[in-house]
Parts: C-alpha cells; sequence; structure tokens
C-alpha cells in the first residue's frame, strides 16, 4: 500500500504545488508508515522531486498525453494508482486537478474530499479538516472507503526539503478512443496566475475606470505578483472575469494579498479569506475591508499606491 | 434537445455561517435559501436554448421539502418542470448518484450542474455524474455552443481557457462567463404565476451509502485588529510587511 500524489507539470516542468504536495505527501505516509510514490506525466525534470520526499516515482512520457485531455489523464493516473495499492490518492487544487480529481474517485471507488487544509487530524478513522461555505467554516470529515482521493488547497501546508534516493519506473500508456478533443488553449504567457502566486494585488471600483488599472499592474509588477478584481469590476467589463475573486470567482490562497479601492463586500471576504496576510488601501476609514485586513491605510488610491510602487522598487533593489 | 439542470439550495451569498448541536450542525435559523450561483448561470444558458435550439428543460434538485421555494424559482425562471429527490443530501458522491438515477432515465442530451455549491464547495457533482453516465465532461464551463450532437465548449484554466469539443450528451461544470451577471433572469408576476401550474415531481430516492460524513464544524479563528499605517509613512507598511509579516 502507498501514499500516491499526483505531480502536476506545466511545460516540462513540476508546478511549485508539485514540491507542496508532496511535503503534504511525505508527512502523511510517515504518519501511517507508507511509502511515497509521485505519478509525473512528460516532466523534464523528474528528479526534483526526490527533494522533497519521494521514494519512487512513476514517470510517463507519451505524447497524447501532451495536452490536458480529462479522460486520458484520468485513465493513467487510476491506472497507476490501481497498479501501485494505493491507500490515499492526494492531488493539488489547480484547475486541471480539480477537474480531474472526481472522475478519478469514481474509477477508484474512492472517497473524495476537496480543499483540504491540514495533514488529517487522525488517521484512525482518517479524519481531515477542509474548508467550506467558501473558507466562511471548516468542516472535519470522515473518510471510511478503502481508497480515499484528497485534495490539497494550494499553499495551506508548505513546502518542505527531505531529499530521499528517490526509485525511478515508466509507465506506458495508451489512449482510448474519445470525442473530448482539445482545439485550442489560450493561455496569457509571462504572467503569474491568481492560482500560483505568492502575492496578489486586487482592485475594486474605488479604482473609477479600467484605464486606471496601470496603477494595480506596476504594483503588481514589482512584487512579482498576480492581479485581481472585485465582482463589480468584471460585471462591469473592467477586467476580465479570470480575475474576479471572491465567492463567485476564484479563490485566493496566497501569502499576501493587497486590496485598492475594495470595500470588502462578505462575498468577497470570503474569497480571499485563506490568504495569509492581507493589505487594505481604502480611502474610507469605515470601509469593512478593514476588520478584515491585517495591515491598512487610510487614503487615496491613486497617491498612496504610487508611491508604494515606488519604495516597493527601492527596497526590491 | 433535453437539458438536465441540477440545482443546489443553499444559504444566500451574504449570510453569517453558523453551527449548533456542538457544531455538528449548520444552523438554518435566519438563513435566507437561493439557487446556487454556479447554477443559476447554467439555468439561465439552458432557457435560452429553449428559443434557440427548442429545448425542454429539466431542473432537479436533491433535498427536502424546504428547496422547492428554489425549485418553483427556477420553473419562475423558464425552466419547463422539476424534480425534487425526497432525501437530505449527505454527501457529493450520493447526490450525484441520485441525479444519476433520473439521467438514467429520461436520456438528456445535456447535463448541466454548477462546478461547485458555494456552501459545501465539494466540486464534485458534474464530474461523478459524468463518469458514472460515461459521458465527455467539461469543468469551468465558460462558454457552450450546440450544432446539432456536436458540442463546442470555453473551459476556464489558470491564466487563460481552453477550447475543447465533444459529442452530445455532455456534462458541464457551469460558472459565472456560461453566461454574465446582468443575463441572469428576474422572474416577472407571469412567470411567477406560471410556475405554480408547472410540473413539480417528487421522487423517492435511491439507497446510497455516502462515502464521506461531516463529523463537525469550526470557524475561523477570530482575527487580531488591523494595524493601521499613516499614508505619509510607506516605508513603514514595508517594514511591517518585511520584518513583521515576512511576506516580503
Amino acid at each position: 500500500m502507498a501514499i500516491v500524489i499526483y505531480s502536476e507539470s506545466e511545460n516540462g516542468k513540476f508546478k511549485k504545488s508539485a514540491f507542496e504536495l508532496a511535503s503534504y505527501g511525505r508527512a502523511l505516509a510517515d504518519k501511517l508508515g507508507l511509502s511515497l510514490m509521485a505519478i509525473s506525466i512528460n516532466n523534464n525534470e523528474p528528479d526534483l522531486l526526490s527533494n522533497f520526499g519521494v521514494d519512487k516515482l512513476i514517470q510517463v512520457n507519451d505524447k497524447e498525453l501532451e495536452k490536458f485531455q480529462v479522460n486520458n489523464y484520468s485513465k493513467v493516473v487510476s491506472e497507476i494508482a490501481s497498479k501501485k495499492d494505493v491507500k490515499i490518492l492526494l492531488l493539488g487544487s489547480s484547475a486541471d486537478s480539480k477537474y480531474l480529481a472526481p472522475i478519478l474517485s469514481v474509477k477508484l471507488h474512492a472517497g473524495y474530499v476537496s480543499n483540504v487544509v491540514e495533514l488529517p487530524e487522525s488517521t484512525d478513522p482518517l479524519v481531515v479538516k477542509r474548508s467550506c461555505f467558501t473558507n466562511k467554516a471548516f468542516s472535519y470529515v470522515n473518510l471510511s472507503e478503502k481508497i480515499n482521493l484528497i485534495s490539497l488547497s494550494n499553499n495551506s501546508y508548505g513546502v518542505i526539503e527531505n531529499p530521499k534516493k528517490m526509485e525511478k519506473e515508466n509507465f506506458s500508456f495508451s489512449a482510448d478512443k474519445s470525442s473530448l478533443k482539445i482545439e485550442k488553449v489560450e493561455k496569457v504567457t509571462g504572467k503569474v496566475t491568481i492560482a500560483d502566486a505568492d502575492v496578489v494585488v486586487s482592485g475594486g471600483r474605488g479604482l473609477k475606470g479600467p484605464e486606471n488599472w496601470a496603477l494595480v499592474e506596476n504594483l503588481a509588477d514589482v512584487l512579482g505578483a498576480a492581479t485581481a478584481c472585485s465582482k463589480p469590476v468584471s460585471d462591469m467589463g473592467w477586467r476580465p472575469h479570470s480575475e474576479h475573486v471572491g465567492q463567485t470567482g476564484k479563490p485566493v490562497a496566497s501569502n499576501l494579498y493587497i486590496a485598492i479601492g475594495i470595500s470588502g463586500a462578505i462575498q468577497h471576504l470570503a474569497g480571499i479569506n485563506s490568504s495569509k496576510v492581507k493589505v487594505v488601501i481604502n480611502n474610507d476609514p469605515e470601509a469593512p475591508f478593514f476588520k478584515a485586513a491585517d495591515y491598512g491605510i487610510v487614503g487615496d488610491a491613486f497617491e498612496v499606491v504610487p508611491k508604494l510602487t515606488e519604495k516597493l522598487k527601492e527596497f526590491k533593489s | 434537445m433535453k437539458i438536465l439542470v441540477c440545482i443546489s439550495h443553499v444559504p444566500d451569498t451574504t449570510s453569517k455561517i453558523n453551527f449548533t448541536d456542538n457544531n455538528k450542525v449548520f444552523d438554518t435559523n435566519g438563513i435566507q435559501y437561493i439557487i446556487n450561483p454556479n447554477d443559476e448561470f447554467g439555468l439561465t444558458k439552458a432557457v435560452w436554448m429553449k428559443e434557440s435550439h427548442k429545448a425542454e428543460v429539466v431542473v432537479a434538485s436533491v433535498g427536502e421539502a424546504p428547496c422547492e421555494s428554489t425549485l418553483r424559482k427556477c420553473l419562475a425562471i423558464g425552466a419547463d418542470r422539476a424534480i425534487r429527490v425526497n432525501t437530505n443530501p449527505l454527501d457529493g458522491f450520493s447526490v450525484a448518484k441520485q441525479l444519476v438515477e433520473i439521467c438514467k432515465k429520461e436520456e438528456f442530451d445535456l447535463i448541466i450542474a454548477g462546478r461547485e455549491s458555494i456552501d459545501y464547495n465539494g466540486g464534485m457533482v458534474p464530474g461523478i455524474i459524468a463518469e458514472l453516465m460515461s459521458y465527455n465532461y467539461v469543468s469551468n464551463c465558460i462558454s457552450l455552443e450546440i450544432d446539432g450532437k456536436k458540442a463546442t465548449a470555453a473551459r476556464e484554466i489558470d491564466g487563460g481557457k481552453e477550447i475543447v469539443s465533444s459529442d452530445l450528451p455532455l456534462v458541464i461544470g457551469s460558472q459565472k462567463g456560461l453566461v454574465e451577471e446582468k443575463d441572469l433572469i428576474i422572474p416577472n408576476m407571469r412567470g411567477i404565476m406560471q410556475a405554480r401550474q408547472k410540473p413539480l415531481e417528487i421522487i423517492d430516492p435511491l439507497e446510497v451509502n455516502p462515502k464521506t460524513l461531516s463529523s463537525k464544524y469550526e470557524k475561523p479563528s477570530p482575527k487580531g485588529e488591523v494595524k493601521i499605517v499613516d499614508a505619509g509613512e510607506i516605508d513603514k507598511l514595508i517594514d511591517l510587511l518585511h520584518n513583521e509579516a515576512k511576506v516580503i
């Protein structure tokens, strides 16, 4: 029996979340006295994973898996997991992993729990803590199936180095016929995504119009941050939906979240609640965001933000 | 064509979340319920397809009697008929299983379920339905066009989108973008009156063992006071973020 992680790659390289997932998997494997195996698909630097406690890597290299076609990916991951007598399969929280997980849970007849934020509270019975009600609460979930799937919230556990002598094994894959075809992938390159970002800079209605977004973008550039926005801003079409964070938008779990001109509606705060440190810049001292933030500046964003950007540039250099 | 929209009856987005019975049960006291927003984007899209594709739109929900008000609202928005599976939803898997029973009976061309509910955020119902039915599945769906037996859909991915094509039947996980917020249909008096006449069928549940069990709940620990930095002292903020919070 083993703990198996699905280590996500992008352009042949592991995503940062793969190392976090391996670190979590190592701790869980130690708790249960099991070995830790990882599955990687089309990765060019597989050895990197040995730094984070993986005992064995099952690698698949196949042209058919170049694009993330969910039927192919769920087939290969479930085949490996069954063959390796998986007890707990761990996945991350990217859009792709969350797409994959429910399908895998059916293929493996497994229990599935998403948005897990900590190591299990107990291993017998297996009880995990997850966020629910869009971060307004946590629930403890008992998992009693023979195989269970856990998807770990990004940035909830951290990366812990733990070098191992990692064995490697190849696995070969053959695709089933499927009418599901990926026609085109449109991806912004060279930009940090909200899901992967350590820092997120977010703008609200207080910025008065899309023409003022350079304010947000310049600050984000200095910090290597992703840009985001509040719901009204995306509803008015100032910014694309993909930047909308909050209850009906994307969740944010960054180390630092900077909110500019966002009042802090309960739905917005719910979506960003898992961020570790929150900074708010708003000219209204009564804005509800000040109750949810760690640090705040009461002031005009159009004056404060350019200054902050300049000072951060100096600080970074 | 025939469309099923799976509906979750969830607390309004402004709800304060509390628990009772030793933190074992969600406190429904004073809670207003709404159609799960991700489901409502899907429902709106389906109602549009009544015109464009001569679609029949069925809504279904797994829940006890109180969720009928939400199903009636779906009928007022434009769904043709509703089904309620008369049982308390226990986990994502058991809800999906109940909905699969309906799918097996009715042969839908398109099955829509919100990418996740805003209460339990499981994010699994559409995916499990798809796999149990052996249908193709597109999650986080932000656009959909159907031409005959072919669908073209866009899936939101981290940092962009992906365009996919598939034969029908198809399951999609709906979210904002499939239709816009401004497109959501507010039922008018005529719709509300008509909804009273539309069929709402109550069916007995299948016996399903849930795969997971929420044993207790907890609220996030209260946060400390915000530290206010004077707008003229930006250096102080940078110092705090660097030395105290250690995030830059």
